[in-house]
């Protein structure tokens, strides 16, 4: 019980850092470059523990993101939400996968959830001229190995079962 | 089963939030709960100002030094006049029974977070509800207007700059004062000034102040100044673009305006901050 408590708050710690990673100032050209933090890593831990961080715990970091950020409250609960929901029915074909192939679907997942908040942005009257915000996705895309390795390091450490 | 409850509850929380008022205090509460994450978050620039300033070389201090002294000098020249000449203005204005301006207060805050979506122009600042900021409040910088409050929370504030493209501040050119909105359109360094007569009359290095037409500015600051106009005979309104004065993206130091509120804000004022401020 101990041990499972503990975890469960290391996987919180890794959230935190994930939203703080996410409104991190940085420079403006940079912006662009930004990956989806919160996004990879969620995704990370659903695919590891897929009967205890699932939808819910997805929407609340969403309304938590929203609020950080300053969005409609509900935006990112909402495409977060559903990424959640496609990443549960397919987690253990993405646990089966090649690095190749999991870049390809966190690319895929990423991008769905840019798709999802621009366009509810894009009805609120935020000007979304260019393409430019699905390259968070293709930055995700080459850091998710990075940060499954990294991830499975601290998993491991601190006997997160 | 989930997927429907919280899809659901997101939408309607969206709904809420863009109809309703009361949401904002909510969201007010939840904004002070994570200022603390906004808080560590800056620190890292924080720490290296601070690193910055106590390891800065002591040429570079002094020419500094000299460099503020030598401005301050230039300022209180200039001040010496303002004294002469508003003294000149307030009995001017008994003279003809004009009102008086509206004397302003300032706060000086400093930004501590830039919104870290490129599509939307917000800042946060380090002064909120607790400093007596209320939201629709002037935001401005040593050279022009900034923006304006969009919500408080206990210790922070958000503010819209001019640039967003859901801002739009009523503007008048200062050397003949013609009348005018500039709005933003997302990028930083522009403006756009909408419904602008063809034959108005209006040139590049126009400067525009504020009109303070809609009781949310003061009246008399700078804005911007005119960069691009073109007269198209094809097209009703003159296409007119202006470069905002104010450093968007590079001020730190900013200034808070308080004005006392002019009667006609009141029904401004009670918008939803989400609509287009005119």
């Amino acid at each position: 019980m101990a041990k499972a408590s503990r975890g469960i708050l290391i996987i919180y710690f890794s959230f935190l850092i994930a939203l703080m990673l996410s409104v991190m100032p940085l420079p403006d050209n940079l912006q662009w470059w930004r990956p989806e933090w919160v996004v990879l890593i969620l995704l990370y831990w659903i695919v590891a523990f897929p009967d205890r961080i699932g939808i819910g715990t997805a929407w609340v970091l969403g309304i938590l993101l929203d609020v950080l950020e300053g969005n409609l409250l509900g935006l990112n609960a909402f495409s977060l939400t559903i990424v959640a929901y496609i990443t549960l029915l397919s987690y253990q074909r993405i646990r089966m996968f090649s690095w190749a192939q999991q870049a390809l679907t966190i690319f895929f997942l990423v991008a769905l959830n840019q798709f999802i908040a621009h366009w509810i942005k894009g009805v609120l009257g935020v000007s979304v001229q260019t393409m430019m915000f699905l390259v968070p996705a293709f930055v995700s895309a080459l850091l998710w190995p990075w940060l499954f390795v990294l991830l499975r390091g601290v998993k491991r450490r601190f006997h997160v079962v | 089963m989930s997927l429907l409850i919280f899809s659901i509850l997101s939408l309607l929380v969206m709904f809420a939030d863009y109809k309703f008022r009361e949401v904002d205090s909510v969201r007010s509460a939840l904004s002070t709960m994570v200022a603390p994450l906004q808080i560590i978050v800056d620190t890292p620039a924080q720490v290296w100002r601070w690193v910055g300033r106590r390891t800065a070389d002591y040429e570079v201090l002094h020419e500094e030094n000299e460099e503020l002294k030598r401005q301050a000098l230039i300022l209180q020249l200039k001040l010496q006049k303002m004294v002469a000449i508003t003294t000149e203005n307030i009995r001017l204005r008994e003279l003809i029974n004009g009102s008086k301006r509206i004397e302003a207060e300032v706060v000086v805050a400093e930004i501590i977070g830039l919104d870290s979506d490129p599509f939307t122009h917000e800042v946060v600042i380090n002064k909120g509800a607790s400093d007596g900021v209320i939201s629709g409040q002037p935001l401005l910088d040593a050279s022009g207007i900034m923006g304006q409050v969009i919500s408080v929370n206990r210790y922070t504030s958000r503010v819209l700059l001019i640039s967003d493209a859901r801002h739009a501040i009523p503007v008048e050119i200062n050397r003949n004062g013609v009348r005018a909105i500039a709005v933003g359109n997302g990028i930083s360094s522009e403006l756009e000034l909408l419904h602008l007569p063809d034959t108005a009359d209006i040139e590049e290095g126009d400067i525009l102040i504020s009109s303070g037409l809609a009781g949310r500015f003061p009246h008399g600051y700078p804005v911007a100044v005119v960069s691009y106009v073109k007269h198209d005979p094809g097209r009703t309104f003159a296409v007119v673009k202006a470069t905002p004065l104010a450093a968007l993206n590079r001020s730190r130091q900013v200034l808070l305006v308080s004005l006392n509120p002019l009667p006609v804000s009141a029904e401004i004022t009670d918008l939803s901050n989400k609509e287009k401020v005119k």
